[in-house]
């Protein structure tokens, strides 16, 4: 007698007299990997990172004091934007502190060709790919070298250069797109055997999770079979939600077991830990043809949401003090060189003094930067300009040249010049 | 010119009987449409992303600290779940208050919104099936710095669909009331509160509860020689470029506030361009395919004869809400100056 009938939509179920219901709450929680403790020592000596040189280890140090980092130890570039903002010469931003390790952990075991989704807090993605100091200013300071012709909100940052798509302010949008263009890389490689195989990493934060677009994104990149690494940011926060009111079951991880795809969760502030995953779940996505993998990266949101949050409406102070003391990416990462006496104090003043001269010297230029001229207010929108478009345009310039008292163009490119059209090719 | 004038609402909103009047600004309006709603009635719910500890602009404050976590409480993050879960709230006779967080986060909940809420009273024929009691709050409009995704204004994306109601306040009295109506209205409502106004605008507001019709428009001043038709923000606008107009065109200017984007108030608008003549419509929005378009078209129906200049539309350009180029791209007070001075002198 067959054990099973092979039922079209669970073929290797067995029958069972059993009645039992499969209970989430009886299984293990998935395990977090790590290599190095919050002390900085390496937990498995055979895990010991070998294949980064010193210099590079040392990049990846100055990139998380650059990108981000906790405003209890200084963070540079994020502290002074987050006060610029406050004293209204930037209109928004968004810190990633405590994030750091995931960020520059995971960017660098992708190849500079593998294309990234982001969602907003990775600025450290773009560090470690090479964002310039001056490419972050002139995005946030909205002026008309920043790659989105000062059209996005600060810290939407995108750069075709580094392989990474602008970021969109909605939810979870990028994770179904993220599989799109991993199947595109994959037929890519297929009609074009000379092209290095390649994959596309999609961050995303455990809240953006809750939404369709990730349970859609999984479910057809595995279907599909597209080489795509989808990292998660479980910070423990959707602004005031916690992860208790987000989800029940083993956090994100859980989900990616329940479409088939391979998954691991991982220590978010052990930048090795986080390094060897992704370079791992690199591998495995072109492995026979590509599969999508997960990475559930653990952390803490150790900064407010945004500038226009104040999370202490919504968790106690304390509770955020301890874990900055607990612990933290950029100091494990300190720990660990200090015992390899590869770092000191010495080095590091020097280290931040010389990157906040850095970051305010791109300040200071990205600043006085003139704006896109006003005619990319209406480009863009198609391939060519519309019909309508042009006519708007016009009109908006007729009340300019109308109303001058009314409006002041000096601070755009061109000025009231920079509204026309630009003269035919 | 100045943006906030005055505030317009002078008229009282709520009849003669002595109130207890308080100062609120429209975020307090609408928490103290919500304190009343849940206060009043067992089957009110209150829900959204960040909800709980009062939202991220502060609508929902103290409510689920006032009637509880079974009441009030954060969802998860996902917009279609939020207003599928509403609905299946309403249609088991429970009346749910939806937040969406911003008005450009709607989206994923088209579907719901557009293919069930719209027509499940239609659907459901006979049985007698509705799901009235739910209202989907969200925050619309620019504030001078929200860029692509927090400052949209898709109201015209659904008054093409028949079976929502779309309400826009104006203030705090005008927000309390029609958020009152709208909860106590038996059909689906979507209720856009133009964000830059939560804290700017403060007027007085009775503490007690009141409804103000739904499907009303609002004559906010009286005119002969144009009518300007508008709603929410822009209405604050409108009023400075009148008070600038008739002074230098020596003319009077009628404003009506359409308050209820869908279904709308026709006759009101018909009979005050049947007095003018001239019209114009000015919403922040993108002009094209906008409330405009209908309201023009139906003027131009409705009272051809009487026009004396063609009817003007007034309202963002048919692009995106570029970061540094917002305030190009709504309306202005000058536009609207501009706009009326065209139309008088065609
Ligand atoms: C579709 C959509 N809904 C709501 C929002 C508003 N919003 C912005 S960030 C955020 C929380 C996101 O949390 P999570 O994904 O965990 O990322 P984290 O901020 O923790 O990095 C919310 C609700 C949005 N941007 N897009
Ligand atoms: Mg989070």
């Amino acid at each position: 007698m067959a054990s099973s009938v092979h039922f079209p939509g669970a073929v290797n179920s067995k029958f069972t007299t059993d009645l039992a219901f499969e209970q989430p709450s009886t299984h293990p929680a998935m395990p977090t990997y790590r290599v190095m403790d919050s002390d900085g020592i390496i937990v498995d000596e055979s895990r010991k990172p070998s294949d980064i040189s010193n210099e590079e280890i040392l990049k990846w140090y100055k990139n998380m004091l650059t990108g981000t980092g906790p405003p209890a130890i200084v963070s540079i570039m994020d502290l002074i934007m987050f006060d610029a903002q406050r004293q209204g010469r930037l209109s928004f931003y968004m810190v990633s502190a405590g994030e750091e390790g995931i960020a520059i952990g995971s960017a660098s075991a992708l190849f500079p060709k593998d294309v990234i989704f982001c969602q907003y807090r990775e600025t450290g993605v773009f560090q470690q790919r090479g964002f310039a100091l001056s490419d972050f200013m002139n995005q946030l300071f909205a002026n008309g070298k920043d790659n989105g012709k000062g059209r996005n909100m600060p810290v939407h940052y995108g750069s075709s250069k580094l392989n990474i798509h602008t970021i969109s302010s909605t939810l979870a949008t990028q994770i179904p797109q993220a599989a799109g263009a991993a199947y595109a890389l994959k037929i890519q490689a297929l009609q074009n055997p000379n092209m290095v195989p390649r994959i596309v990493a999609c961050y995303f934060g455990e809240g953006a999770a809750s939404e369709g677009d990730f349970h859609a994104a999984l479910n057809i990149a595995a279907t599909r079979s597209c080489p795509v690494v989808f990292i998660c940011r479980n910070n423990g926060y959707a602004i005031s939600t916690p992860t208790l009111e987000q989800y029940r079951g083993d956090g994100i991880a859980s989900r990616g077991i329940g479409y088939g795809i391979d998954t691991i969760r991982v220590d978010g502030n052990d930048i090795f830990a986080v390094r060897e995953v992704t370079k791992e779940a690199r591998r495995m996505a072109l492995e026979n043809g590509g599969k999508p993998i997960l990475i559930e990266a653990m952390s803490y949101r150790v900064s407010h949401h945004s500038t226009s949050d104040d999370s202490f409406a919504y968790r106690a102070k304390v509770e955020v003090e301890d874990w900055k003391r607990r612990d933290n990416p950029i100091t494990r990462l300190r720990k660990w060189m200090e015992h390899q006496g590869l770092w000191d104090d010495e080095m590091e003043k020097e280290a931040r003094s010389q990157i906040r001269k850095d970051v305010l010297k791109a300040f200071a230029q990205a600043e006085k930067e003139k704006r896109a001229p006003l005619r990319d207010m209406f480009t863009d929108v198609y391939e060519d300009l519309s019909e309508e478009s042009k006519v708007q345009m016009k009109e908006l310039g007729r009340l300019l040249d109308e109303y001058p008292g009314e409006y002041d163009v000096s601070e755009f490119e061109g000025g009231r010049k920079g509204l026309d059209e630009p003269a035919e090719q | 010119m100045s943006i906030f004038p005055y505030m317009l609402g002078s008229q009282p909103v709520y009849g003669d009987t002595p109130r207890t009047l308080q100062t609120p600004n429209l975020f307090q309006a609408i928490n103290s449409a919500l304190d009343h709603a849940l206060r009043t009635d067992e089957r009110t719910l209150v829900f959204g992303e960040d909800v709980a500890f009062g939202g991220v602009f502060r609508c929902s404050m103290n409510l689920a600290k006032d009637f509880g976590s079974e009441r009030v409480f954060n969802t998860p993050l996902s917009e279609q779940g939020i207003v599928g879960f509403a609905i299946g709230c309403a249609a088991q006779g429970m009346k749910p208050i939806a937040e969406i967080q911003f008005a450009d986060y709607v989206y994923p909940a088209f579907d719901q919104l557009v293919n069930e809420a719209a027509k499940w009273r239609y659907r459901e024929g006979a049985t007698g099936g509705n799901i009235g009691g739910m209202v989907v709050r969200m925050p619309c409009g620019s504030v001078g710095h929200g860029a692509l995704y927090h400052s949209q204004s898709p109201e015209s994306l659904f008054t093409h669909i028949p079976g929502l109601r779309i309400v826009m306040p104006r203030s705090p009295a005008q927000a309390k009331g029609l958020l009152l109506a709208s909860i106590a209205c038996n059909d689906p409502v979507l209720f856009l509160e133009p964000k830059v106004l939560y804290r700017a605008a403060v007027e007085q507001v009775p503490m007690e509860a009141y409804e103000l019709p739904l499907s009303q428009a609002e004559v906010v001043k009286e005119g002969k020689e144009v009518t300007i038709v508008s709603y929410g923000q822009p209405l604050y606008l409108c009023s400075s470029a009148i008070a600038a107009a008739e002074k230098d065109f020596g003319i009077s200017i009628e404003l009506v506030d359409l308050r209820t984007l869908y279904p709308w108030d026709r006759e009101t608008v018909l009979q005050s361009v049947q007095k003018t003549g001239r019209a114009i419509v000015v919403h922040e929005s993108m002009v094209n395919a906008g409330v405009g378009a209908e309201v023009a078209a139906t003027i131009q129906e409705g009272a051809f004869l009487r026009l004396e200049a063609p009817v003007q539309r007034l309202g963002g350009w048919a692009t995106h809400m570029g970061l540094v180029f917002e305030r190009f791209n709504i309306p202005d007070a000058t536009r609207i100056y501009d706009a009326i001075k065209r139309t008088v002198e065609y």
